[in-house]
């Protein structure tokens, strides 16, 4: 039996008709758990080939996520000859990627790239003279999207996966060694640090993919705080981001008195956005209450949008906001440089090693698409004007992540049944094999090359 | 030298070791004409190094020879010293058998089963030239001209081609224990094509055991009752002998490092490349410093002499220094050594130029086995000369060839590492190499192979009537366990006396089975109805059981990795010219020229894409007439 397979099949923009194409033999399966024909339908829920209004509904939560028309083909007269379930709901990144997290999690698998043709190709649904084409896009897309996942994994995420696999592989060594030295000089592996290890590797899984949660950034959107000290031009960028005067500009420093969020789309990327007030020593009650809110939204922020006011002098004000940041996210908007700029990325650099540098002028609008594109190359590492790549590596992470975890939970739970080691290392080193798909990292002679890297083995 | 004719064989198997014995045998079994030549008829079945047969996942390879219908179980079970069953506190895919054997009664043995095999000849001779009619193999020469006609040659060489011995400063042309090396033979081998590299391998001294201090050593005795390796043998009983663990300490190592500039292997006389599973001790005492002791074991060479091997110390120190450092150790102060630790160095083939069916690519009928391959171990070596051996009769009868997959056999894992992914180091089993492990265990070895080996015509009768038997009351068993139910009453003080939690509803004996604290033999008190059954048929009752869930699940991941193995590529496909492919596929795939899909994605540098790419380049070519089914 062939896997079922999902992807979001159309190309991917705001509003419009977004496709979500399950193929194979759970798509009549996964169609009828997610997706709830309206009441007032009075045909059977799924007819082949009727096009059926309702709604995508979450099984597990009962949510409704998107209001969406459906259609069951049945093999073989699709284009993978295979079952077809296609959910018609609306374009935006929010539905498509909910609805399509939702068809992995009911058991579909998310779809390589080009595997549908792929399919379509194999079962026979596509004439012989077309296979060369079939290369190129199975070719083509295959490693588009595997520089994609690459390029997006080369921050943060990438280097937990590594410490995750680290600490697994070091579970693998012990228990390998213990499985096929039984004779040797070495500690025996002890149940009790077994548990120990699983469990908060598999914590750190759990952490991981709450942060990875797709749900999350497309619920909230991706959490972009604006801080500097009062009257650099935050809210200006602010009403500039929106498109539309929304906070209160004033000369008077200290205006925007409390947090000001706003829910945006920066090409299709939800972002959550906050506006802080200006962060500097006062004795304002208002508006100390209003800083104590800015420097929590920094500690939420999954990216800082640090303003400066290019045309004086650094102030320590600049400075302590710049220490408060340190190693975090952050592009730096040199603002007013059209007045002369007076601070140099040099004098920052030191306090904000990873940070990159802007110069806007906001009221001139001049920046701004610099900064969106920033934007979303920090989301996306560059990638996401390349369709949805963004979701569809997020929804394969996802899924991957879940799958670790649940693996792990499965070796925890035999850990602690006291059942046999070889059993729990099946799991253990399967969960280690499914985080190395995250990063396209499998190769498990590694296991037997560490076992003689760090044990003194032999006769 | 004027060659001369001497007979005619179907096959000719160079070398007598542990593969070659199992090559000739296999060949003549399935009833080709064969001829097994040795350098000397002492070699045959010798043991150059330990003295023990088995041991973790080795062992499963002496179980899965047996089931083929192999000779290494039957042997190690006739001439077996001590008898252990290791891991046995982990679980069922990892207990390892392994039993200290008595070398010269194995020799002994093994010699006697050759010189009774019907349709088999064992001569001593040496092969120095491979002859070859039309790039197939013709037959061979002796040194002494005396020339054999053959359809197939097997080469199982091991440690004697191109031998040099390495000790200390010293090296000199020579084989395994103290035995001429064979030299000629290494140019017919390149004028066929072949290209040989260096690998080394090295062994401990060996001691008289009168001059040691046993009551300062630990001493290791074996199980109380002894599990056979063989299928055919129910039971075993032995007086058993013991070894002895002792530690090496400082002042050892002291000796080894202040001395490191005499050992043949600091010194960078060694170009060979040696087995890291395998150190001498001075590699350890380098690369393991802050270890304060390494310990070490002592064990038998036989019954009828006082040698004795000392296990986990070899090394390639001059005997000056051999002798300073082991009279440093607990145990071994008066030792009087009466055969120095060597290293010896060998020519071996690069594997990835062999088939899964071990028949070289670049000559026809030419079969290879065991350390030529660039394994080590004389279970690994014994499996790939099983294997070598069916394949080439099978060969000669123009029948598909016999090939264990990874899911099927630790043999079959063992094959497909070697002719897949290569080797950089002689290669060793470990039961961490099987992806499969929980279902390639050594107590289902005869349920997962003996009915393939039938269908070549490997097993006997006799074997086959016993694997019948015994599969017969396993299922009748298992059967009989699930359907049998016994009452809260009933169990009620058997599951106190366990300290296993009381039930409260009827519940099956294979449930009860489940629980970790109850086994198959204790659960006899409540069993009423129990039938006699043989004892391997009872462990595999108990593991099958009792592990049943972890079982089902990994044949799920068996059935995915079959649908890639089960699609095979075709003989006459030219990955040079398939578009799409990239060049570092295209150069792999040419050298390795895997047998099926499966094979191909196992290849370093050949990626998920490039699988692809093949898998629509074979539906383009071969639409509507797929071959199914396994190689």
């Amino acid at each position: 039996m062939e896997d079922t397979i999902a992807a979001v099949a159309t190309a991917y923009g705001e509003g419009g008709i977004g496709i979500i194409r399950i193929s194979g033999e759970r798509a009549r399966n996964i169609l009828s758990l997610l997706f709830q024909p309206a009441a007032n339908t009075e045909e059977a829920p799924i007819v082949n080939r009727r096009l059926v209004y309702g709604h995508v509904v979450s099984p597990s939560t009962g949510e409704r996520v998107d209001e969406a028309m459906a259609v069951f083909m049945e093999a073989p007269a699709t284009y993978t000859r295979e079952d077809v379930a296609e959910i018609h709901c609306h374009g935006s990144v929010i539905s498509l990627s909910k609805t399509l997290a939702l068809a992995l999690e009911n058991g579909a698998r998310l779809a390589e790239p080009g595997e549908f043709t792929k399919r379509a190709f194999l079962n026979g649904r596509i004439d012989l003279s077309q296979a060369e084409a079939v290369i190129d896009v199975v070719k083509a897309k295959t490693e588009t999207g595997f520089s994609l996942a690459l390029a997006q994994l080369e921050g943060t995420l990438s280097r937990r996966i590594r410490e995750l696999r680290k600490g697994l592989m070091d579970l693998l060594v012990a228990l390998a060694v213990n499985m096929d030295y039984p004779d040797e000089d070495i500690e025996e592996l002890e149940y009790k640090v077994l548990e120990e290890r699983i469990s908060s590797i598999g914590d750190e899984i759990d952490r991981l993919r709450a942060t990875a949660d797709i749900g999350r950034l497309i619920r909230e959107g991706l959490r972009v705080t604006i801080v500097g000290r009062p009257n650099v031009g935050k809210s200006s960028l602010m009403n500039a981001l929106l498109g539309e005067s929304r906070a209160i500009v004033t000369e008077i420093p200290g205006t925007t008195r409390d947090t000001i969020e706003e829910g945006i789309q920066i090409k299709g990327i939800p972002v959550y956005l906050t506006d802080t007030a200006g962060i500097r020593a006062t004795e304002d009650t208002i508006e100390r209450i209003g800083i104590e809110k800015s420097k929590d939204a920094v500690q939420r922020a999954d990216l800082i949008l640090f303003m400066i006011d290019a045309s004086q002098p650094l102030r320590p004000e600049d400075i302590e906001i710049a220490e408060g940041i340190g190693e975090r996210k952050v592009i730096v908007l040199l603002n007013k440089e059209d007045l002369g700029k007076k601070v140099s990325q040099k004098e920052l650099d030191r306090i904000l090693p990873h940070a990159v540098f802007i110069d806007t002028a906001v009221p001139l609008d001049k920046g701004i698409a610099d900064l969106t594109e920033e934007i979303v190359s920090q989301v996306n590492r560059g990638n996401v004007r390349q369709e949805n790549s963004l979701i569809v590596t997020n929804a394969r992470q996802k899924a991957l992540l879940d799958i670790a975890s649940s693996l792990l939970l499965d070796a925890l739970k035999m850990t602690r049944e006291r059942a046999a080691m070889d059993f729990i290392e099946t799991d253990v080193r399967h969960a280690w094999e499914t985080l190395g798909d995250i990063i396209g990292e499998t190769i498990s002679d590694d296991i037997i090359d560490q076992v003689f890297a760090r044990f003194c083995l032999g006769k | 030298m004027i060659g001369y004719p001497m007979g005619q064989y179907d096959v000719i198997v160079i070398g007598a070791g542990h593969a070659g014995c199992e090559a000739g045998l296999a060949s003549a079994r399935m009833g080709k004409r064969t001829l097994v030549l040795s350098m000397t008829l002492e070699a045959v079945a010798m043991m150059a190094c330990n003295p023990s047969i088995g041991g973790s996942g080795k062992g499963h390879l002496v179980r899965e020879i047996d089931a083929l219908g192999g000779q290494m179980g039957l042997a190690i079970d006739q001439t077996f010293l001590q008898s252990k069953m290791l891991n046995t506190s982990k679980g069922p895919a990892v207990h390892s058998l392994r039993a200290q054997a008595d070398k010269h009664s194995y020799h002994l043995y093994m010699k006697g089963v050759l010189e009774k095999q019907k349709n088999l000849d064992l001569r001593q001779g040496e092969v120095v030239e491979i002859l070859q009619e039309e790039s197939r193999v013709a037959g061979v020469v002796l040194t002494t001209g005396a020339t054999y006609r053959c359809s197939a040659v097997i080469v199982a060489t091991g440690t004697f081609l191109g031998g040099r011995i390495f000790i200390g400063d010293a090296n000199y042309e020579g084989g395994p224990n103290g035995m001429a090396p064979s030299l000629c033979l290494v140019e017919s081998l390149r004028e066929l094509g072949l290209s040989l590299r260096r690998f080394k391998t090295g062994t401990p001294a060996r001691a008289l055991g009168s001059s040691l201090h046993y009551e300062r050593m630990k001493e290791q005795p074996g199980d109380p009752v002894i599990v056979p390796f063989s299928f055919m043998n129910e039971t075993l009983e032995k007086d058993q002998v013991s070894c002895w663990l002792s530690y090496t300490n400082e002042k050892t190592h002291t000796v080894i490092r202040d001395n490191l500039g005499r050992s043949a292997l600091f010194g960078g006389q060694i170009e060979g490349v040696g087995p890291r599973y395998c150190p001498s001790i001075e590699d350890k005492v380098n690369r393991f410093p802050d270890r304060e002791r390494h310990q070490l074991f002592v064990e038998p060479e036989g019954a009828n002499t006082d040698e004795v091997y000392i296990q986990g110390m070899s090394s390639s120190f001059p005997e000056d220094i051999q002798e300073a450092f082991y009279k440093t150790i607990e145990g071994l102060e008066d030792i009087r050594i009466v055969r120095p630790a060597y290293a010896i160095e060998y020519d071996c083939i690069d594997p990835l130029e062999l088939y899964p069916w071990l028949e070289h690519k670049k000559v026809e009928n030419l079969f290879c086995a065991g350390q030529f391959n660039g394994s080590s171990g004389y279970e690994e070596a014994a499996a790939q000369g099983l294997i070598a051996g069916v394949n080439a009769a099978l060969k000669l009868d123009k029948r598909e060839p016999f090939v264990l997959d990874r899911s099927e056999a630790y043999i079959g894992v063992l094959i497909d590492d070697l002719v897949t992914k290569g080797t950089n180091e002689p290669y060793r089993i470990m039961t961490s190499r099987a992806e499969y492990r929980l279902v390639l265990r050594q107590d289902n070895a005869e349920q997962r192979l003996t009915e393939r080996a039938r269908s070549v015509g490997l097993v006997d009768d006799d074997r086959f009537e016993g694997y019948l038997q015994r599969k017969r009351e396993t299922e009748e068993e298992i059967h009989r366990l699930k359907n049998t139910w016994v009452t809260p009453s009933e169990a009620a003080s058997f599951l106190s006396d366990c300290g296993s939690a009381p039930i409260f509803s009827g519940i099956t004996l294979a449930d009860l089975m489940k629980r970790s604290e109850i086994t198959y033999q204790g659960l006899v008190a409540i069993d009423t109805t129990r039938p006699q059954i043989s004892r391997h048929s009872a462990t595999a009752v108990e593991v099958q059981i009792k592990y049943e869930g972890y079982i089902v699940k990994q044949q799920q991941q068996i059935d995915r990795f079959k649908k890639l193995e089960h699609r095979r590529l075709p003989d006459d496909i030219d990955y040079v010219k398939i578009e799409g492919l990239r060049i570092e596929a295209r150069q792999k795939l040419s050298a390795v020229r895997p047998l099926s899909l499966g094979q191909a994605s196992r290849i370093s540098g050949v990626s998920p894409a490039d699988i692809s790419v093949l898998l629509i380049h074979l539906e383009r070519k071969g639409r509507g007439q797929k071959t199914n089914g396994p190689a």
